[in-house]
């Protein structure tokens, strides 16, 4: 601190608490509104604290969804969130960590061209190429599967930059000693440079479980089957019918569900996430 | 940059790239030449017949008033959503940066918002500005306007805004704060010497220190409130009333998938992909002369 001055740090405290209020009232609203049945929701004003149906609503939901909605109970819709979300990160992080590696330890014939056309993907994200992608889908058969959920958004620019920028400044000795106890570049790559890339492998698995976790166009678009949907895309549905039926309180119960997931991630690995941000898009 | 030790071969390093450039081909590469090829079609009302009109779908749309219109309504989302979302996170960040105590947990609590999906953030706004039951709404109702989103285009609008801004609070805040922590110590401190204010000291020396990240945010924010923002609209107003919160991505949904207007629809697709490249454009080109410093 520079100096001291009382009355800015009161404001500090001031401001900062009204950031926190704003940021954390909706979602505590919505909790509330899922603790309570659904006639109290319409018959008044919201109240402010949780009612007595906590359990009752949640276990109504998990087993047997809301009825009208159109969707199936929700953990299966948990489910499908989860199996997308992680094999977005996993895929992702798989793919690249190699074309990283490849771009970087290698001399080859068309290297920057190959580099040029994973980098064109950072200027097409998949709502300005809504229709096309989906026809590629149709006509791969993908439509209703985990593939045609998470393969179309596993390749991204972004992990591969991130990758590569860190290999970048792992120091050659270290390659060069490698070599030098007769390691190939598989190798070297798997015991030497995975490990050394531990921390930047878990800051993008937080994100990009987030940006699997959160998609909400892409599901919409390649799942018609209910058994198929994810969390974030059936909320619609719910909302549309919480508005001309008193089922408010099972539509918030499953926003309190589909934001628990990553914001629990966000928490728990604040430190490296928030590291993992910065440095990627920076 | 380059390595100065490498491995040799072709086959190996090309096996290595061989998935992630698949990927990009089938998904991205191939899809974005036919949005292009797609656009300068035009199929008739069974989609029995396609002709090639050139640039007739793209003239099509710019003389046409709902496009042109929704090109509006867009600037005026993405506007608000950049402008507020700027402001609310610098002052956030500015309050956090200063050592005081309980920060850490101020930081906890605000980045939450990054991880809730624009759908979900637009859900928890709907439920709070409900005409019937939302809770805002019914402050809102007490100091006298009569709120309801589903008829007034205006308060749709306000809706969808502040849903945007508030999920995006936490991404511009945790650059802002990264930005802050940057600046040396040294130059505030020599600044409260001579005598600079804490008002006086941001505005000369913190604000200008801090453009940098702002520029690299306004281009980011624009980009989001272009594209992500479609789940916030479509879960709650689904571009309405009437057209008032239809933006563009929205529209090239609606005109794809609901209406079926291929052509008019990739055509949509291409210019919106110009935008992105442009907006790329002019961040890489602030980057790169960022670097030189």
């Amino acid at each position: 601190m520079v100096e001291n001055r009382p009355w800015l740090t009161f404001l500090q405290h001031f401001v900062l608490l009204c950031g926190v209020a704003l940021v954390v009232f909706p979602i505590w609203i919505a909790f509330v509104a899922s603790t309570h049945d659904g006639r109290s929701l319409v018959s008044g004003v919201i109240p402010l604290l949780p009612g007595d149906l906590f359990f009752e609503n949640y276990r109504t939901l998990l087993s047997e969804g809301m009825a009208g909605s159109g969707g199936g109970p929700v953990w299966l819709m948990l489910f499908n969130s989860l199996v997308m979300a992680l094999s977005i990160a996993v895929g992702k992080i798989a793919i690249s960590l190699l074309s990283a590696f490849a771009v970087v330890y290698f001399r080859f014939p068309f290297r920057m061209f190959c580099f040029w056309i994973i980098f064109a993907t950072l200027m097409l994200p998949v709502e300005v190429r809504i229709l096309p992608t989906f026809e590629v889908v149709a006509n791969l058969g993908m439509l209703n599967s985990y593939a045609g959920l998470s393969i179309p958004l596993i390749a991204s620019a972004t992990a591969t930059f991130l990758f590569r920028q860190f290999f970048l400044t792992v120091p050659d000795e270290l390659t060069e000693a490698a070599r030098m106890d007769g390691a190939g570049p598989f190798r070297f790559f798997k015991d030497i440079l995975v490990p050394l890339s531990r921390t930047n492998i878990a800051a993008i698995f937080v994100i990009m479980f987030i940006y699997g976790w959160n998609q909400y166009l892409w599901p919409l678009l390649v799942t018609t089957d209910e058994s198929f949907y994810t969390i974030v895309m059936g909320i619609q549905r719910m909302v549309t019918v919480a508005d001309s039926y008193p089922r408010w309180h099972l539509a918030m119960a499953t926003t309190v569900l589909a934001l628990l997931p990553p914001v629990i991630v966000v928490v728990v690995m604040q430190r490296l996430f928030v590291k993992g941000l910065v440095e990627t898009e920076k | 940059m380059h390595k100065k030790v490498t491995f040799g071969g072709f086959g190996f390093p090309l096996l290595l790239l061989l998935p992630q450039l698949a990927i990009t081909l089938v998904f991205f590469i191939w899809p974005a030449a036919q949005a292009l090829y797609q656009s300068v079609l035009r199929q008739d009302a069974f989609g029995l017949r396609t002709t090639f009109v050139g640039l007739n779908n793209f003239a099509r749309l710019l003389s046409d008033s709902s496009y042109l219109g929704s090109f509006k309504v867009t600037m005026v989302f993405s506007a608000s959503v950049t402008l507020a979302g700027l402001a609310i996170a610098l002052l956030l960040a500015v309050m956090a940066d200063r050592t005081i105590k309980g920060a850490t947990g101020y930081k906890t609590l605000l980045i939450i918002p990054y991880a809730v999906a624009p759908a979900v953030a637009g859900v928890l706004w709907y439920f709070l500005f409900n005409p019937s039951i939302g809770i805002l709404a019914y402050l809102v109702r007490g100091m006298g306007y009569a709120w309801n989103h589903q008829t007034s285009g205006t308060d749709a609008m306000i809706l969808v805004i502040i849903a945007s801004v508030w999920k995006q609070i936490s991404y511009n805040f945790l650059f802002f704060l990264a930005g802050l922590q940057a600046i040396p110590k040294s130059l505030i401190e020599a600044a409260a010497i001579d005598g600079a204010g804490p008002w006086k000291r941001f505005t000369s020396i913190i604000f200008p220190l801090l453009s940098p990240t702002t520029f690299f945010l306004m281009v980011v924010n624009v980009v989001y409130s272009f594209f992500e923002t479609f789940g916030v609209i479509h879960a709650t107003t689904s571009g309405g009333p009437g057209q008032s919160t239809t933006i563009l991505v929205y529209k090239v949904f609606t005109d794809g998938f609901v209406a079926l207007n291929l052509g008019s629809s990739a055509a949509q697709s291409v210019i919106l992909m110009l935008i992105v490249i442009l907006l790329t454009a002019i961040q890489f080109r602030y980057i790169e002369r960022r670097v030189q410093y």
